[in-house]
C-alpha cells in the first residue's frame, strides 16, 4: 500500500519534505518510521490524517502521516 | 529588600512632576509583581469605569521580582492599564532589555498619570528623572525615534516608545521597546499616546539584590538543564523560532484561514518556519538572559529587523489567504515601525477581506489602495502602513476588527473575544483552548493559558485535542500558572520545560521567601480573580465569556477538524464551578475571601 509521509523541521534533513512509501499490508507507523530511519526518540508529534496516533497504529492505503520532532510553541 | 527594588516612580504628566514612592512590600509579594501587582495597583487607583483614553486612566510599566536577575529569561516587564480595545484590564508583556534596565536603574515600576500638554518623553538615569520635550519625535516611526534618542542618550540607553499608531490612538497600537519587541496587545500603545508620552529612555547602573546567591545558582543550574534538555526550548525554538508552529497547526487542521472560514491553508509550507529559516533568517535575536533565543532577525529586500513570529505569519498569511512570506515580513516590519499589534492588525485585515468578499465593503472605499482581497499579498503591506497612519480606509482598520465589522452591521464576522482579535488557533478543533479563549480576562488571547501545549505539542502530557473531559480543569490550571509566571518577570516559554516548583525555587532564592510551587500557582489564581473583579467593575460581564458565533455554530468545512464546532456551553459551567464561581460566572465572596482578593 502507498503511504504519504510528511516530514518537518530537522526530520527533513537527508529525507526530504514528502516521502511516498510503499509498505506491505498490515504495516504500522513504526514500520514507516523504520523505513525512513527515524528513531522513536526523534518523534514528538505523530499524526495520521491530522489526528494523534501512536507508533503501533496500523496504516491503510492512502494514509497521510505527519511526523514532527520536538519543536516549538508560539 | 531582595528581588524588589522597593521603589516606584510616579510621573504626573499633567503637572510634569515626578515622585518617588516606597513599594508596599506585602502587597507586591501577595500579587508577585508585573501583571498581578500592576492589576492590584490599577484596582486601588483607577476606577474600572474610566474612559481608557482619558487622562484619568493610568499606564503602569511594571517589572517582576525576577526581572533583571540571573534567572533564565529574567527580563520581562508588563504594561498594565485599562484597555481601550476591550474595556478590560490590559496587561501586555514584553521582553528585550528594557525591563531589566529599569530594574538596574532602581525601579520596580513606573506609573504614568494624567496627560502632558504636548509630546514628551521621560529620561531615567538611575534615580535622576527628567520629563523632556518630544515635539521633534512625534510622528516618527520606531527606528527613527530610537535612532534619534540614541543619538542624544547613547546606544547603551534602553528605549521604549510608541509609533504613529499609538500617537493616533489606534486601538491596535502596541508599546514597543528595543526597536521591535512589543507589549503588543489590547491597545496599550494608544493609552500611552493619549497621554502625549512618546518614549521612555532608561539607563541603570545598579544590581538587583539577591537573598541567597548560592540557592539561586543551584536553582538556575537546574532550570537551565531542563530548558536545554527539553526538545521545545532546547532545540525547536532556538532552531526555527515560533514559526515552526505553522506546519504543526496546519497539519492538525486548526490553522485559521481566510478569517476563520477554513482551518487548513493549502500553502502553509510557503510561510512555514522551515521556509523562513531557509530563505530569510539572518540570525537569532535573543532577549535579556535568554537561553532559548526564539527571536528571529530577518532581511528581505531593503527591510531588516526582528520577527516575524508565528502569530504574525498566521495573521498576515493564512488568515488573509496570503502565501508570500516576503510580504508577511514586510507587513511585520511596518507593524514594528508604526507600533501596531501584529495579531490584531493581520486579523483585522482578514475581517476587512471577508467584508469585501461579501460585498459589504465596496471597492471605492479602498481609494487608490490595493483591493483587500483574500490572497492579495501587496494589500497586506500597503494597508498595514495606512492603518499605521490612519489614512483613508486605514482609519477604520485602526479601530480593530470588531468595530470595523460592527460599522457594517455584521459584528459576527469579527473573530474576536471581548473585541480583541483571536490568535492563530481554531478552537473548533482544540477544545480546551476554546475554553481559555472565551474566559480570557483580556479578550482573545493565546498566552493567558496556552492549551496548545498539552493539546497539540504534548507538554507536559498529550491530551486528545477533540476530547472534552478534563479540559476546563486544564484550562484553569494553565491560566493560574501563567498569571504567576507573567507576574514574576520570566518568559512564559520557560514553562515548556519548567514546573511550578522551579519557579518557586528561583523566586525564593532571589526574594528570600519560602513559597511552594502550589502557593505559586495559588498566587496566579488570586491574580486571575482580581482581574475578573476589575473586569466586572468595568462592566465586562460573563456574557462576554464567549466565542464568535462562527466558531460556535459553523462546522469546520474540511481537513482533520472537519465537522466540529466549539461546544462552549458544555464546558463553561464546569469551568466556573472549578473556579469556585457562581453559575453565572461571577467569583463568589467565599472564593475571594479564601484567596484574599481585596
Amino acid at each position: 500500500m502507498r503511504i504519504e509521509a510528511r516530514l518537518f523541521a530537522t526530520l527533513r534533513t537527508g529525507r526530504g519534505k514528502v516521502v511516498e512509501a510503499e509498505l506491505a499490508e498490515g504495516a504500522t507507523v513504526q514500520d514507516l518510521a523504520d523505513a525512513l530511519a527515524i528513531p522513536p526518540a526523534e518523534i514528538a508529534i505523530l499524526l495520521v490524517g491530522g489526528r494523534d496516533a501512536r507508533l503501533d497504529r496500523p496504516l491503510s492505503d492512502g494514509d497521510v502521516v505527519s511526523i514532527f520532532p520536538p519543536v516549538g510553541g508560539g | 529588600m531582595f528581588g524588589y527594588n522597593g521603589k516606584i516612580l510616579r510621573v504626573d504628566l499633567t503637572k510634569r512632576t515626578v515622585k518617588v514612592e516606597a513599594l508596599d512590600e506585602a502587597k507586591a509579594k501577595k500579587y508577585i509583581g508585573g501583571r498581578g501587582f500592576g492589576t492590584k495597583m490599577m484596582m486601588d487607583e483607577v476606577d474600572p469605569g474610566v474612559d481608557a483614553l482619558s487622562p484619568a486612566n493610568k499606564l503602569m510599566i511594571v517589572t517582576g521580582p525576577l526581572t533583571g536577575t540571573a534567572t533564565p529569561t529574567g527580563g520581562r516587564y508588563m504594561a498594565v492599564t485599562k484597555s481601550p480595545l476591550t474595556g478590560t484590564i490590559a496587561s501586555s508583556n514584553s521582553g528585550g532589555y528594557f525591563g531589566a534596565e529599569l530594574k538596574f536603574a532602581g525601579w520596580d515600576a513606573v506609573i504614568f498619570e494624567g496627560k502632558a500638554s504636548g509630546p514628551v518623553y521621560i529620561n531615567i538615569i538611575d534615580d535622576k528623572v527628567e520629563i523632556l520635550d518630544a515635539g521633534k519625535l512625534w510622528g516618527k516611526v520606531l527606528s527613527e525615534t530610537t535612532d534619534a534618542l540614541e543619538a542624544v542618550h547613547g546606544d547603551k540607553a534602553r528605549i521604549l516608545a510608541i509609533g504613529p499608531a499609538g500617537e493616533r490612538l489606534s486601538l491596535l497600537a502596541a508599546i514597543m521597546n528595543d526597536r521591535w519587541r512589543a507589549a503588543g496587545r489590547s491597545g496599550v500603545g494608544a493609552v500611552m499616546g493619549s497621554k502625549n508620552l512618546k518614549a521612555v529612555v532608561v539607563k541603570g547602573s545598579g544590581k538587583v539584590a539577591v537573598a541567597d546567591e548560592a540557592a539561586l545558582k543551584e536553582a538556575f543550574a537546574l532550570c537551565m538543564k531542563k530548558i536545554k534538555e527539553n526538545g521545545v526550548t532546547g532545540t525547536g525554538l532556538p532552531t526555527y523560532g515560533t514559526a515552526v508552529l505553522v506546519n504543526i497547526i496546519n497539519e492538525n487542521g486548526v490553522f485559521p484561514t481566510n478569517n476563520f472560514q477554513e482551518a487548513v491553508f493549502a500553502k502553509a509550507e510557503d510561510i512555514s518556519g522551515e521556509t523562513l529559516a531557509e530563505k530569510y533568517l539572518k540570525k537569532k535575536d535573543p532577549c535579556f538572559r535568554c537561553p532559548i533565543a526564539c527571536g528571529r532577525y530577518c532581511e528581505v529586500d531593503d527591510i531588516k529587523g526582528g520577527g516575524p513570529e508565528y502569530e504574525t505569519i498566521w495573521a498576515f498569511g493564512a488568515d488573509c489567504g496570503v502565501s508570500s512570506l516576503k510580504d508577511i515580513i514586510k507587513a511585520n516590519h511596518w507593524c514594528n515601525e508604526y507600533g501596531i499589534d501584529t495579531i490584531s492588525a493581520g486579523a483585522t485585515l482578514a475581517a476587512a477581506m471577508e467584508l469585501y468578499q461579501k460585498g459589504l465593503v465596496k471597492k471605492e472605499e479602498f481609494g487608490d489602495g490595493p483591493e483587500l482581497k483574500f490572497g492579495n499579498a501587496a494589500s497586506i503591506v500597503e494597508w498595514t502602513k495606512r492603518m499605521g497612519m490612519g489614512t483613508g480606509f486605514g482609519a477604520k482598520l485602526a479601530k480593530g476588527s470588531y468595530r470595523l465589522c460592527d460599522s457594517y452591521g455584521v459584528p459576527e464576522l469579527s473573530m474576536t473575544v471581548k473585541k480583541q482579535e483571536l490568535p492563530a488557533y481554531d478552537p473548533r478543533g482544540i477544545m480546551g483552548h476554546g475554553v481559555q479563549y472565551a474566559t480570557s480576562n483580556r479578550g482573545g488571547c493565546h498566552v493567558r493559558g496556552y492549551m496548545i501545549s498539552p493539546e497539540i505539542l504534548g507538554l507536559p502530557e498529550k491530551l486528545d485535542r477533540l476530547e472534552l473531559a478534563g479540559k476546563p480543569q486544564w484550562a484553569k490550571i494553565f491560566q493560574d500558572f501563567t498569571a504567576a509566571i507573567d507576574s514574576v518577570g520570566l518568559c512564559l516559554f520557560t514553562s515548556f520545560a519548567m514546573g511550578a516548583d522551579d519557579y518557586a525555587a528561583l523566586y525564593n532564592a532571589v526574594c528570600g521567601t519560602k513559597i511552594t510551587g502550589a502557593e505559586f500557582i495559588t498566587s496566579g489564581e488570586r491574580i486571575w480573580n482580581l482581574e475578573k473583579q476589575y473586569n466586572l467593575a468595568a462592566g465586562i460581564g460573563p456574557d462576554q465569556d464567549t466565542l464568535p458565533p462562527r466558531l460556535l455554530k459553523e462546522p469546520v468545512p474540511a481537513g482533520p477538524s472537519k465537522g466540529h464546532v466549539h461546544p462552549l456551553d458544555k464546558l463553561l459551567p464546569e469551568y466556573y464551578s472549578l473556579r469556585g464561581w457562581d453559575a453565572k460566572g461571577v467569583p463568589t465572596k467565599a472564593k475571594l475571601a479564601e484567596l484574599g482578593v481585596d
